[in-house]
């Protein structure tokens, strides 16, 4: 087909073009910079930053978050939220804690009844969306409290004390444990974030199960017509993330060393924020699985270079408020190519 | 006479105290295309609903093949091998052209990575989508990685085409395909539809756009409240006269039998 030119629209792309057409077609390249900058301008302007201890003390930080936003970014990208996730997690830490230190049940049993009410957690919420097609952020924020309900109840609003742990169910802070790797030391949470977001990257990249959760997220409706069982998906997802929020609860209790019912409160939104932070859009379907992890650092790289400039911690909470705004307005900029 | 493709009986449906079908009788022959047209409201997208399985009649009876058939949803449809291509397309635009052609149906690799996680058959994914849009003379369409997003509204068409004619076995169904293209993209997906035609599958279409159906259509199907007023040839009636039954306007005097 030969076609005779009517009109001619083309024009020089400016330098802002150019990096626009470059991060629509690679968008974690966004998340990736904001690190590679912020670590930079940290190390020249905070004693110690760069440090091995230092940048070990940043990974241990972010694990129990990092693994929530795992889950988190799983629910997201079907455009759905989960504001529960932090209930959930505290809600199997205790679980593990009440029946492994107070009730003498086997350590091993008591971890995968908590794990298991992870699950359980992540099928009611699915239920609630599929079957009562309740949105996702009325479902999860009505679970949130029904969840920290739980908690007190089962709890009694006790915390269960490190000693405690350590006398009859130390495999409960597993993950809390470290390894020397040259200077840096890295816990076992730090590798248990890593193997969730390895699982999830090969699941949702590699598999038909990723594929239909990103389809489902872009156009659900599309979805459902391309024959894809929707609902089924749906619910495998969220209950894919209460397992993952019951792995960050026994992360949980060997990161703090105690079981409390009142920790983890800004663990949602921090979440949240991992996320948001590195560019899985809050609309679903796009977005890679690297991204929170990225946000997650991101966070956790900003909190600890303010706080050894000796700023006041108020200023950590304004910088990653100005973060999320930036990366949404950077999010909408690149996606205006799209359109 | 050969046996009709599709054929379907007294369909009726009813949404509260609307009857959207009312006794509706449908045919297509093999390797024809078979028009749909028919005012708005008239219930043309109910019936096509209900041959594609996206909502079950109350009344009636569909036949594929001869055989009674009831098509519980889209997917039971479709495994007895109807496809359809909805005006809506559902595509996924962030996903790549071949992750489309194979969304729900996609292909595991055979050995122990694929039978045991799940790991997908990339590789022959690419390979069959490109095959398939090849034969259809889609070769514009020059990386299968792309993201359906990149692509004109024409060559999102012909995707959704060639994912259909790829997979259906009985029968193509086309809702509205050429309604939001330019008039140089919708020569190029009539030209598929035809190529489609060509390849031995029967085409049901739905249309608003008269050259087009009186273009490519072997028998009209005029729909009229709820059910077929008459099946005409094209070759026989004028446009005009295949509006103004559509409208009430004229009563078609002579009508093709089934």
């Amino acid at each position: 087909m030969t076609e005779a030119t009517v009109a001619r629209f083309e024009h020089r792309r400016t330098t802002a073009e150019s990096i626009q057409h470059f991060l629509h077609r690679f968008p974690t390249m966004v998340p990736v910079i904001v690190l590679i900058v912020s670590v930079a301008g940290f190390a020249l302007a905070a004693p110690n930053f760069m440090s091995a201890f230092n940048l070990s003390l940043i990974l241990q930080q972010v694990a129990v978050v990092g693994t929530l936003a795992a889950a988190q970014s799983l629910v997201i990208l079907t455009a759905g939220i989960d504001l529960s996730v932090s209930a959930v997690m505290v809600l199997c830490s205790v679980i593990m804690g009440k029946l492994a230190v107070e009730m003498g049940v086997p350590v091993p049993i008591a971890i995968a009844a908590g794990i298991a009410a992870g699950l359980g957690t992540g099928w009611v919420n699915g239920t609630l969306v599929t079957r009562l097609r309740l949105p996702p952020f009325i479902t999860t924020l009505g679970t949130l409290n029904i969840f920290i309900a739980l908690v007190y109840y089962l709890s009694g609003r006790n915390t269960i004390r490190s000693q405690d742990i350590d006398a009859s169910a130390p495999l409960l802070k597993l993950f809390g444990q470290n390894f020397r790797l040259g200077g840096f030391v890295i816990t076992y949470g730090v590798l248990l974030m890593l193997a969730v977001f390895a699982v999830l990257y090969v699941a949702l990249n590699m598999t038909a199960w990723g594929k239909r959760v990103y389809a489902i997220g872009d156009d659900a409706e599309a979805a459902a017509l391309a024959g894809i069982r929707v609902n089924r998906v749906l619910l495998s997802v969220y209950v894919t993330a209460g397992l993952i929020c019951g792995l960050a609860a026994w992360s949980s209790i060997g990161r703090v060393g105690s079981v409390s019912p009142t920790s983890f409160v800004e663990a949602n939104l921090e979440s949240i924020t991992a996320v948001v932070i590195g560019g899985i859009s809050l609309f679903g379907g796009r977005g890679s699985i690297a991204a929170p992890l990225i946000g997650a650092i991101i966070v956790g790289v900003f909190n600890s270079g303010l706080r050894l400039m000796g700023v006041d911690v108020l200023w950590q909470l304004f910088a990653t408020g100005w973060l999320i705004i930036i990366a949404v307005a950077v999010d909408q900029w690149i996606r205006k190519i799209a359109s | 006479m050969t046996q009709n493709v599709l054929e379907a009986r007294g369909l009726t449906k009813r949404y509260g105290r609307v009857t959207a079908l009312d006794g509706c009788d449908f045919d297509l022959r093999p390797g024809e295309i078979l028009a749909v047209i028919g005012d708005n409201g008239a219930g043309k997208s109910t019936l096509i609903k209900a041959l594609s399985g996206a909502i079950q009649p109350d009344e009636g009876e569909i036949r594929l093949d001869g055989r009674p058939a009831h098509f519980a949803s889209p997917l039971a449809a479709r495994q007895s091998g109807i496809e359809t291509v909805y005006q809506t397309l559902a595509l996924s635009p962030a996903l790549s052209i071949s992750d489309n052609m194979f969304m729900g149906r996609e292909i595991r690799r055979e050995d122990l990575l694929g039978r045991w996680f799940g790991i997908l058959d990339r590789a022959r994914m690419d390979r069959i989508a490109r095959e398939k849009l090849s034969e259809l003379g889609l070769l514009t369409i020059q990386n299968i990685g792309q993201r359906v997003e990149t692509l004109s509204g024409g060559q999102r068409q012909g995707v959704a085409v060639a994912r259909a004619a790829a997979f259906g076995s009985k029968v193509v169904i086309l809702d509205e395909p050429t309604a939001a293209l330019g008039v140089k993209e919708s020569r190029k997906v009539l030209d598929l539809i035809l190529d489609v035609r060509a390849r031995g599958l029967p085409i049901v279409l739905i249309s608003h756009n008269m050259p087009h159906v009186f273009e490519i259509a072997d028998r009209i199907h005029v729909h009229r409240l709820g059910r077929r007023l008459c099946l005409i040839d094209p070759k026989q009636h004028s446009m005009s006269d295949a509006v103004a039954y559509m409208t009430g306007a004229k009563v078609p005097e002579e009508v093709l039998a089934a």
